[in-house]
């Protein structure tokens, strides 16, 4: 209880935070200001750009935490992100392809990366099938990485023989950022991730026994074959219309399980409702940090993921190790 | 019968030989039965034959009476506690709440243990002689304790039968004599043991009936003095052994070296 209420404290504090700090500073009773009241100073830049900004941040890495939780325990490996069957390299290729084809910045390049994100699982999940149609963890992990390998070099090559403006587009693209958001990417987010996430937080004591091995995990009662399938379909659904919406943000999906883990203990049953807290909680605030730390340009947020989870990751690995 | 096999074959993808070839087996209430025979022999394949963890080629596996594949793996689970040989859990869980998850099959996908599920937790930890270690993580166990552990979350699924695929291989004496007396304890209470071993003596000394397994078939089967004879073991571990009478129907076998022939 006092964990919820902590962990709840840190959301409201960081969504303050985010809807503060900007091109425009404001200060909390501003920003409440125009919450309240639509002709307020600054209402427009609260209610209109950062408000959804701020709640799809929050949506968007509490989704990644989860997935990268429920893939760690599916596929039984703490490295393993919500990226690692193939979606990287597939939603990558997607949007470069629409990109050098000119699609539409607003709906074409999200629609062809999430595409491409689906493809490639979908590819990964065929090479991952045995002849007895059961799925092997470890031909995923390597069907996933080869399947990226390949996206990416595709897309490497497309990028090379694009031109400037191109190039530069497909390359911000990549490394992900909230500043697309608006209420509408919001809502079409809201209305895709429900089914996928209440399928995943109710798989959560199978991912508890999942991860003891298959073998245990059928002894204790877990349909394994059919749980595997719906991690899979649902972490890849999930991912792929978090790419779409804002890029490739990495290393939430990785740390945030990682972290929580150590102070909420594996089980599932807590770690999942927690990590999307606190995976939506840190995206916020790196989003607030890539506003600001360079103003007025705006950093991707995936750097600033990627600055902190780094650190945060090699720091969790030294203490895990000794 | 708790567990029946009915001509139970299995061919791994690749193998010339099938791993089972045509074993029937069966487990009934209040009975101990041990599995032995050399290794590769295919003792843990009949035991996921029988679990349904490995696709049949041919035969029936049944459990209380119905094909094992038909049974929802979570009533399963309330009929048969099962340890197999190797476990290797991503995470480091404290020693209770892993054996609370021998309780999930009992419970629905969000409802919280009841009183019962901590109780038979509580009995179960301290059956298998672990209460005490509660609150360790199980990377932190030696090989006994983790035997152990796993064995009580096996009780906690308050089972029909118990299945142990060599729950004595890293214990020492007195753990794999405690863990054996425990199990013959709860088969004097009613449940069903399958054990597979390779301790031949404490095969003899505590199963009813003694299956003897190689190359996929049963060699020789029933009670210990009848199963572990010089010659049938000399033939099947292709080593030369001698055979002496513990007790009254308690075979002690000791392999020989070349020197006592």
């Amino acid at each position: 209880m006092k964990r919820l209420l902590a962990a709840g404290a840190v959301t409201l504090v960081v969504a303050a935070i985010g809807l503060s700090v900007g091109a425009v500073s404001l200060s909390v009773p501003e920003v409440l200001a125009a919450l309240a009241d639509p002709s307020a100073p600054g209402a427009l830049i609260v209610r209109d750009l950062r408000l959804p900004r701020v709640l799809l941040g929050f949506l968007l890495g509490g989704t990644l935490a989860v997935s990268g939780a429920s893939l760690q325990a599916l596929l039984r490996n703490p490295l393993a992100d919500p990226y690692l069957l193939g979606l990287s390299g597939g939603a990558g290729l997607g949007a470069v392809v629409a990109i050098a084809a000119h699609l539409p910045m607003a709906w074409g390049v999200p629609a062809a990366a999430f595409v491409g994100a689906v493809g490639a699982v979908g590819l990964v999940y065929h090479l991952g099938r045995t002849s007895s149609g059961r799925l092997d963890p470890r031909v995923l992990l390597l069907a996933g990485v080869v399947t990226s390998g390949f996206a990416t070099a595709i897309m490497s090559a497309l990028m090379v023989l694009s031109d400037a403006v191109e190039l530069r587009n497909a390359f911000l693209w990549l490394l992900g950022g909230l500043g697309r958001a608006s209420w509408q990417s919001l809502g079409l987010f809201l209305l895709w991730i429900p089914i996928p996430l209440v399928l995943l937080f109710t798989a959560a004591r199978s991912l508890d026994l999942l991860a003891l091995g298959e073998e245990t995990a059928s002894y204790l009662g877990t349909e394994v074959e059919q749980m595997k399938r719906r991690v899979i379909v649902s972490t890849a659904l999930l991912t792929a219309a978090a790419v779409a919406t804002a890029g490739m943000i990495g290393f939430v999906g990785l740390v945030v399980p990682h972290a929580v883990r150590r102070v909420m203990g594996p089980l599932h049953g807590r770690l999942l409702p927690f990590a999307f807290a606190i995976g939506g909680a840190l995206l916020v605030a790196a989003d607030a940090v890539a506003r600001v730390v360079v103003r007025p340009i705006e950093l991707p947020v995936g750097v600033v993921t990627a600055l902190v989870g780094v650190p945060v990751f090699a720091i969790l690995l030294r203490r895990e190790s000794r | 019968m708790i567990l029946e096999g009915k001509g139970l074959v299995v061919k791994y993808p690749g193998a010339s030989a099938p791993a089972l070839a045509g074993v029937d087996l069966g487990l009934g209430a209040g009975e101990l039965v041990a599995v032995v025979g050399p290794n590769g022999g295919g003792k843990s394949t009949l035991l996921r034959a029988l679990l349904g963890t490995v696709a049949l080629d041919a035969g029936t596996a049944l459990v209380t009476g119905r094909p094992v594949g038909q049974v929802p793996r979570a009533e399963l689970a309330r009929i048969i506690g099962a340890v197999p040989q190797r476990e290797e859990p991503a995470f480091a869980l404290r020693v209770e709440e892993f054996a609370h998850l021998g309780r999930y099959a009992h419970l629905g996908p969000f409802a919280p243990p009841t009183a019962e599920d901590h109780a038979r937790v509580k009995d179960a930890l301290t059956r298998a002689d672990v209460w005490g270690l509660r609150t360790r993580t199980i990377d932190t166990l030696s090989g006994g304790e983790w035997q152990r552990v796993r064995v009580a979350r096996a009780l906690a699924q308050a089972p029909q039968a118990l299945v142990f695929d060599e729950p004595t291989a890293a214990l020492d004496v007195r753990h794999a004599m405690e863990l054996l007396e425990l199990t013959r304890a709860l088969v004097g209470e009613g449940l069903g043991a399958l054990v597979v071993t390779h301790e031949l003596n404490l095969a003899a000394r505590f199963a009813d009936r003694i299956v003897l397994l190689a190359a996929g078939q049963v060699v020789a089967a029933g009670r210990p003095a009848e199963v572990l004879t010089d010659a049938t073991l000399r033939r099947v571990f292709d080593w030369p052994v001698a055979v002496a009478e513990w007790g009254p129907g308690i075979p002690q076998v000791t392999p020989l070296r070349p020197s006592d022939r």
